[in-house]
């Protein structure tokens, strides 16, 4: 059961080796793709890194801050979850320098992604923080902590385990808008496919390495996140009577 | 401190009346009255227990002074200071975060459901509020949390975690929890009802011996009747949220007055 993502990993890295050893010529285009990846998996991991930082934040302001900082985050996660990530990313690139502020197109794409999915990451947060049994509150309001070391030593560390597996579900959600991209100019993988492709006309070989190449980082994704699962429940022992 | 909330405006260690103080206090959901008009008072190291059918406002009682419910109207004094409420220029307004963090360090509270912390050993469980709420150094909590835990005889259970232990252990760790913080109130809400049978002895006898060997105010709901009669001061029969009868155990259990009173442990004897 648990080696189940590696051997779905084996398969599709054999998979993927007969693709490419069965299509002659790939040299034109590989470098091209591999190049194009690699600004994939850059924006996937900021944008990670960023929609957790988010999400956290606006979670915690829309669950216990002061009434202006909880209207602040609601209508953040409203905003960005109602709204569509394309529409997002074009208004960061090209409204805003309307407004006199232009960014990078990198620093745009992680801003619009890491934004985008930490406001759904805001509700997997808040679901699991609330999931938390209120008898663990009671329990430090009677130990006499405050709300903020209550949150920190008791509530958080419990609602981790549980928040883990839908963010991996966002984080490969992230890893494919990261294909949207390629629209405000960067060349990303899908980007330099469609460059790759214009230009060679492997259209098959091209895009099937493409498709491969996403289904990899998304099993790599899901694989981490199966470790990750597993070390934080061990330091969790989770008790029946609780 | 420039504001002290304490009504005859002397320390709180200095004063000698009752420990714990209901004055009219009044607690209801919507139409639904929970607690009307308490008036009670608990002495310095006086054990009282609470009996009473369920919904008679029993456990709001302990819930109240643990401050997890809010009082609709009177006031709880606790060690001669109003629980959550303070003295402002001579008018008594809303608790500040300060005050409230003061008075519940003075009461201990254990649960039903021990609600132990379940990523934490039972060591680590004793350890948590000493060190970030008291301030202890490490060295210092983890002797505390050793010493509680083989009081209550959990010596050689410190590393395990709650979900490696019975409930009869668990609630144990959770008395040892509380007495950590040193209070001088102990509140047990109904500490035993989640126990299989064969484990509640355990945790009564760890209760007796505090009552023997610490000098702890205690308040208890609980349906063990043989151990209210054996263990406490006083008894409090709770009835449609009022104290229906009150006294000694010798009078409650053996001669009590009201009908009520009379009616509820006679059903409380057909049960066991």
């Amino acid at each position: 059961m648990a080696h189940r993502p590696l051997v779905v990993c084996a398969i599709l890295a054999f998979t993927a080796g007969l693709v490419i050893a069965s299509f002659a010529g790939f040299r034109e285009f590989l470098p091209g793709l591999l190049e194009g990846a690699l600004v994939t998996v850059e924006i996937t991991l900021g944008g990670s890194v960023l929609a957790v930082i988010c999400a956290f934040v606006a979670a915690l302001s829309k669950m216990f801050g002061p009434w202006p900082i909880r209207g602040l985050a609601v209508v953040y996660i409203e905003i960005f979850r109602g709204t569509s990530a394309l529409v997002q990313l074009f208004w960061l690139f090209f409204v805003l320098p309307r407004f006199g502020i232009t960014l990078e197109p990198l620093t745009v794409a992680i801003l619009a992604l890491g934004l985008n999915v930490g406001a759904y990451g805001a509700e997997v947060v808040r679901g699991a923080v609330s999931a938390v049994s209120r008898g663990q509150w009671e329990a430090t309001v009677a130990l006499n902590m405050s709300r903020a070391q209550a949150l920190r030593r008791i509530v958080l560390p419990q609602a981790l385990v549980p928040m883990i597996p839908p963010w991996g579900n966002l984080f490969i959600e992230l890893l494919k808008t990261t294909a949207l991209v390629s629209l405000i100019t960067i060349s990303d993988l899908a980007f330099k496919a469609q460059e790759m492709n214009a230009t060679t006309y492997r259209t098959v070989e091209i895009f099937s390495i493409v498709l491969v190449f996403y289904l990899a980082v998304a099993v790599l994704i899901t694989v981490a996140m199966r470790s990750l699962e597993r070390f934080a429940a061990r330091g969790l022992a989770r008790g029946p009577a609780q | 401190m420039s504001i002290d909330a304490s009504p005859a405006n002397s320390p709180s260690n200095e004063f000698s009346g009752p420990m714990v103080r209901f004055d009219k206090v009044r607690k209801s959901y919507g139409s639904l009255v929970v607690l009307d008009n308490l008036d009670l008072e608990i002495a310095r190291g006086e054990k009282v227990a609470i009996i009473g059918p369920s919904g008679s406002g029993k456990t709001t009682v302990l819930r109240m002074l643990m401050t997890l419910e809010r009082i609709d109207r009177g006031v709880i004094f606790v060690d001669g200071e109003p629980l959550t409420s303070m003295n402002r220029n001579d008018e008594l307004v809303p608790a500040d975060a300060k005050h409230l963090r003061r008075m519940r360090g003075k009461i201990g509270m254990v649960f039903q459901h021990f609600n132990l912390f379940p990523h934490m050993s039972a060591l680590k469980n004793c350890m948590e509020a000493p060190r970030t709420v008291l301030g202890l150094s490490k060295i210092e909590a983890e002797a505390r949390g050793r010493e509680l835990l083989s009081m209550v005889g959990l010596g050689d259970k410190l590393d395990h975690y709650p979900s490696q232990l019975s409930g009869g252990q668990q609630q144990r760790v959770a008395i040892a929890r509380a007495l950590a913080m040193r209070p001088k109130v102990m509140l047990f809400d109904e500490v035993t009802s989640a126990l299989d049978p064969e484990l509640v002895g355990e945790v009564l006898s760890v209760i007796r011996k505090l009552g023997a060997d610490l000098d702890l105010t205690m308040l208890m709901v609980t349906h063990q009747m043989g151990f209210a009669k054996e263990f406490a001061d006083r008894v409090c029969f709770f009835y449609g949220g009022r104290i229906c009868e009150q006294g000694p155990p010798e009078k409650i259990f053996v001669a009590p007055e009201n009908e009520r009173t009379r009616q509820f442990l006679r059903a409380c004897l057909e049960a066991t």
